[in-house]
């Protein structure tokens, strides 16, 4: 039971990173029908932004301040590089066939992982690119020892990341359905031409999407890299690919879908590397990418679309 | 028109692949033997990991190496001539040492090829020295595959260090004698050679001695969060965990351990070697120990004077990486010096021949494996510091 216990809560802290990463993919393909494989870069630039953050810009106590200061200022570091990105890779092929942008993804995603592989070329105040070794993240938060309870440890900074996670995935439903920049991102996302016509500026919304997207990724690097310390330029890689398998298995293009899909992923990963082979731990999510693509491809939350032709 | 278009595109093509006929790297199939550039220096290369997840293994033994050659050439150089280095990054992948090494060969023509840390980077540079006839030392590479390819032992490929067979035995039988453990858990690193051997060699040895291994989890290096493989090692109720990887991963763990609740000590191999090992792992590893090839304590002359040289020209105490980069230099040298000429074979005799070397590490002399039959060191770790515990001698 115990075991149980633990593998859960360890599957939810896991969870709740694909979750958020996930959201990003899930907003910009309903909005653009792309799958922007960037999106666990960008990731990584979060994680680095709050490093680079924390190692210079700030001081050196672990106050609740000074973390929340370095994740707000890496998600809007973040949301300029995701704007950047859509304007001057993604919106030139708008018109194009699909497969040309999917394409461009990729390449924008090597882009950002062999760029920040490089040696460093401006050496102050910060050491950029940061080259291929791996860069360990300060301690953001010291809250003391984890709550134990049915001989179940939980460390505090997990709870913490995982109420934060929440409540941003809150904020994320209210902008999507209570706001009206919301009601435009879900009109783009139904017949973009026809949001045209009907006076939503495409090019905003679209460009609102990714920014949006990359903030919530942001947020996913410095959560995770506060708990697990360790960042290096391809690590954004792997983590992506599952957050993208994430958003499939909740529903790709549904909101409350990625959250699902992310959490379920993450669970699903610790119970099967605990309870059998542990080296089946990236395995996981591509099985079930299969699974879902044979069995149910609109995922867990989606709706079945019908192509009339 | 079109033939226009066609004949200038031709044309370009053509050009094209003139240019890149300069520059092909050769692939290993030259039997011939290489000789060193003839000129009025001898050159040696390095193929070190300087950055990746390995970063300090490389640069700590560059700079045991660049230590030796500055003493060496100091007094005089060797048959005469002065010695140069020529050090190439492989980031820590296989791939890229295996680019490097040919590298070296080919276009740098170096006399010896100092061989990587990694075993699985050095099991990538062997065949290429093998077919090319360049002598390789590996400084630090434990795993027993790197100088035997199959039964047969590998002509021109050494090392200067102990192998895993003997370091798995060492833990096992610290744990087992010292600290009077029955049950252990191992965690190791699935895509690693170096980790996978020594904890099949660490495991054997230790259920012939009586222990029960009651847990064998796996990850892969780079991965972030062990706390699943953790968890499952947790609930099975171990007295130690024997992790056979490398420094990052394993602060990581020791880390993420803590976190669990886990207060058993955790054991490894010499991969644990680094200084960046406590800075990552903030005091998660003290009670850990793991096993080494030298002990900076180690009151020995030939150790002290060693330490203090490479203090002052780096300023900073010199790890295992260090002085057995060193000791690896120091063997080429002083091969160098008793080989017939400068030709590979020569060179590769002369290696072969080494007996009762005075290194930092350990008298070294070379088996008929191209082993060096050593003792090695257990270091425990306290208040985030190394601290010599026991030897334990082949």
């Amino acid at each position: 039971m115990t075991e149980f216990l633990q593998h859960l809560i360890n599957g939810l802290s896991v969870g709740t990173i694909y979750a958020l990463v996930a959201l990003g993919y899930t907003m910009v393909y309903g909005v653009l029908k792309l799958i922007n494989f960037a999106h666990g870069d960008v990731y990584m630039v979060g994680a680095f932004a709050g490093y680079y953050l924390a190692g210079t810009v700030t001081s050196e106590q672990a106050t609740l301040g000074r973390a929340s200061l370095i994740t707000l200022a890496s998600m809007l570091i973040c949301g300029a590089v995701g704007y950047v990105i859509e304007r001057f890779a993604y919106r030139p092929l708008r018109h194009r066939a699909r497969l040309t942008a999917l394409i461009t993804a990729i390449g924008v995603s090597f882009l950002l992982e062999y760029g920040f592989q490089l040696d460093a070329i401006i050496k102050k105040p910060i050491e950029f690119p940061p080259g291929p070794s791996p860069r360990f993240f300060p301690v953001l938060l010291d809250l003391g020892d984890p709550f134990t309870f049915l001989d179940v440890t939980v460390p505090k900074f997990d709870v913490l990341a995982i109420a934060v996670a929440a409540a941003l995935m809150v904020g994320l439903q209210l902008i999507v359905y209570r706001t009206r920049f919301g009601t435009a991102m879900r009109a783009v996302s139904f017949d973009s031409n026809v949001a045209g016509l009907m006076g939503i500026p495409v090019n905003r919304i679209i460009s609102g999407t990714f920014v949006l997207g990359s903030m919530l990724a942001a947020a996913a690097g410095v959560i995770n890299a506060g708990a697990r310390h360790k960042i290096d330029p391809l690590f954004g890689l792997i983590p992506g690919l599952k957050a993208f398998v994430a958003a499939v298995l909740g529903g790709i293009g549904s909101v409350p879908g990625a959250m699902v899909g992310g959490l379920v992923l993450g669970l699903a990963e610790e119970f099967v590397v605990g309870y059998t082979a542990s080296s089946y731990r990236d395995a996981i999510a591509f099985t079930i990418l299969i699974l879902v693509l044979l069995l149910k491809p609109q995922g867990i939350l989606g709706r079945v679309t019908v192509e009339k032709v | 028109m079109r033939l226009t278009r066609t004949v200038a595109l031709t044309a370009l093509a053509l050009i094209a692949a003139s240019c890149q006929q300069k520059e092909a790297p050769a692939a290993p199939a030259a039997p011939a033997p290489a000789a060193p550039a003839a000129s009025d220096k001898i050159l040696l290369g390095h193929v070190a990991s300087l950055t990746g997840e390995q970063a300090t293994f490389g640069d700590s033994t560059d700079k045991g190496i660049k230590l030796a050659i500055a003493e060496a050439n100091a007094k005089g150089g060797v048959k005469g001539k002065q010695i140069d280095l020529k050090t190439y990054d492989d980031q820590g992948k296989p791939e890229e040492a295996a680019l490097a090494a040919t590298r070296l060969i080919v276009q740098d023509k170096v006399a010896v090829i100092l061989g990587e840390v990694a075993s699985s980077r050095s099991l990538a540079i062997a065949p290429i020295a093998e077919s090319n006839k360049v002598p390789e030392i590996s400084s630090a590479s434990t795993n027993p595959r790197v100088t035997k390819d199959g039964d047969k032992t590998r002509a021109y490929v050494f090392r200067v260090c102990f192998i895993d067979p003997f370091q798995g035995t060492v833990m096992a039988k610290f744990a087992t004698e010292n600290l009077k453990i029955k049950n252990v858990a191992i965690l190791r690193d699935v895509g690693n050679d170096y980790s996978v051997g020594l904890a099949d060699f660490f495991s054997k040895k230790f259920q012939e001695l009586g222990g029960k291994i009651v847990s064998d989890q796996s990850y892969k290096a780079g991965d972030q969060d062990f706390k699943a493989q953790l968890t499952a090692i947790k609930g099975k109720k171990p007295e130690m965990i024997y992790v056979p990887g490398y420094y990052t991963d394993v602060a990581l763990i020791g880390r993420q351990a803590r976190e669990l609740g886990i207060k058993v000590p955790l054991a490894g191999g010499d991969g644990w070697d680094s200084a960046k090992l406590y800075e990552i792992a903030q005091g998660a590893l003290d009670g850990s120990f793991f096993s080494n090839h030298y002990s900076t304590e180690n009151q020995a002359p030939v150790i002290q004077d060693f330490v203090k040289k490479y203090k002052d020209a780096y300023g900073s105490v010199p790890d295992a990486l260090a002085a057995l980069g060193y000791d690896a230099a120091k063997v080429a040298i002083d091969a160098i010096g008793r080989a017939k000429d400068l030709t590979g074979p020569s060179i590769r005799d002369a290696i072969e021949q080494t007996k009762d070397f005075p290194g930092v590490t350990g008298v070294i002399t070379l088996d008929a494996d191209h082993n060096a039959v050593k003792s090695a060191v257990v270091l425990g770790i306290e208040k985030n510091a190394q601290k010599y515990v026991t030897t334990v001698n082949p």
